[in-house]
């Protein structure tokens, strides 16, 4: 991904400013994500407790974020096409996480007695 | 340089630069821009359906543990490679269309468009497979063949269960007037009355290593979210397809080349997301531990 080979593969009429990538690079993210695929379906083999979501977790973020450097190319945009997605995510982990921490205020089981109509 | 073109091409008659546009590059970049916005939007779409799954998993995670059983690991990790492959061959007829080459461009978009079809093959069957076994949303899950679903898998977490799953019991119905008779399309969910630990499981009831011990209570809070999530993706997916089959009109007839490939670019980062979204989909339906 060089200078070099951008100008290389430079066609006449393609505007400034637009990243061609090169067939190497878009096979290796490809193995990238398929090893990662098998990865993950491997890590359903091991008891990690809790551990097990957030490994999932990690590496689904570790193959979105491939993708969108790679094949969509944000590596070589302008800097607001990141920014916007990125901000869209953002504002998804407040909405995910002010909920979970909402949901996980309160008891799983009412407090016998505590509420009227409940069985002491 | 593209000032140049712009004074060359006697503004107005340059057929790729609209009116009010300055140059190529402010075109593309608008082009761009505007297609990462909508992109925000089907993120934020998508967040809501996350936010529910979070709530009802870290609610409820014995029903989660329990009901994907009943999923394919091995038709979810099969429609995963398949959507990973058709996104790199999106990417290179991105490439193709940047580089002119339109022999490969019809090539690769119809390999994509194969894939998208290959996807909701697979996703037919699985689809198929929960409607035969009542392994549905709501009230139109049905515990009774879903155990006889169990008694036929190999893995089956319904094996040694009670025979009893999900169910609402029967003498529930005439504590709580107000409520329809059993067997009527009433919702499976034990009213306040009743339960009045709303919805929560007791948790002697949660059972997070031997699945087949305890069947948990409103297993088709799974389903139902399994459905509406996978359904909006598959909407996408047929969604994404109609774009890419209309891209490969325009590149049968020529139209894209170095000038002229945003609309193929955009059309790529639709299907990306498509396939990004999926990737999260996959571990967190398919693969729970």
């Amino acid at each position: 991904m060089s200078k070099h080979q951008d100008r290389e593969s430079h066609p006449a009429g393609l505007p400034a400013g637009v990243h061609v990538m090169p067939v190497k690079a878009l096979v290796a993210v490809w193995a990238a994500l398929v090893v990662l695929t098998v990865v993950t379906v491997g890590a359903t083999w091991f008891d990690l407790g809790s551990g097990n979501l957030w490994l999932a977790m990690a590496i689904a973020t570790v193959k979105a974020s491939l993708v969108a450097l790679y094949f969509m190319h944000l590596r070589y945009d302008r800097p607001i096409n990141g920014i916007v997605l990125i901000t869209a995510l953002l504002f998804v982990a407040l909405f995910v996480g002010i909920a979970l921490t909402d949901t996980e205020a309160y008891n799983p089981e009412i407090i016998p007695g505590y509420a009227p109509g409940m069985p002491e | 340089m593209t000032t140049q073109e712009n004074r060359a091409g006697n503004h107005g008659h340059d057929p790729y630069l609209a009116h009010h546009f300055e140059t190529h590059e402010q075109q593309f970049e608008s082009g761009k821009l505007g297609m990462w916005l909508f992109l925000a939007t089907e993120v934020l779409l998508f967040g809501g359906l996350f936010c529910a799954y979070a709530v009802y998993r870290s609610n409820h995670p014995e029903i989660f543990i329990y009901a994907h059983q009943f999923l394919d690991k091995q038709l979810g990790g099969l429609n995963t490679l398949v959507l990973i492959f058709s996104s790199l061959t999106m990417a290179w007829a991105v490439r193709a269309a940047q580089l002119g080459e339109r022999r490969k461009l019809i090539t690769l978009l119809s390999i994509t468009l194969a894939c998208g079809f290959i996807f909701l093959g697979v996703k037919a069957v699985e689809y198929e497979h929960k409607w035969k076994h009542g392994l549905l949303w709501g009230k139109y899950y049905q515990s009774q063949t879903h155990d006889a679903h169990g008694a036929q898998g190999a893995q089956s977490p319904a094996g040694e269960a009670s025979p009893q799953p999900a169910a609402p019991a029967p003498d529930i119905a005439p504590a709580s007037p107000g409520v329809a008779a059993p067997g009527s399309e009433r919702s499976l969910l034990p009213s306040a009355a009743e339960e009045p630990r709303g919805l929560a499981v007791p948790s002697e009831k949660i059972d997070t290593h031997g699945f087949g011990t305890v069947v948990p209570k409103n297993v088709q809070i799974f389903f139902s979210v399994y459905f509406v999530m996978t359904g909006l993706h598959g909407l996408h997916v047929i969604a994404g397809m109609v774009v890419i089959g209309i891209m490969l009109v325009g590149a049968i007839r020529g139209r894209f080349g170095p000038r002229f490939f945003l609309p193929v670019d955009n059309a790529g980062l639709y299907w990306h997301l498509v396939d990004l979204i999926w990737i999260y989909l996959f571990p967190l339906l398919y693969l729970i531990h």
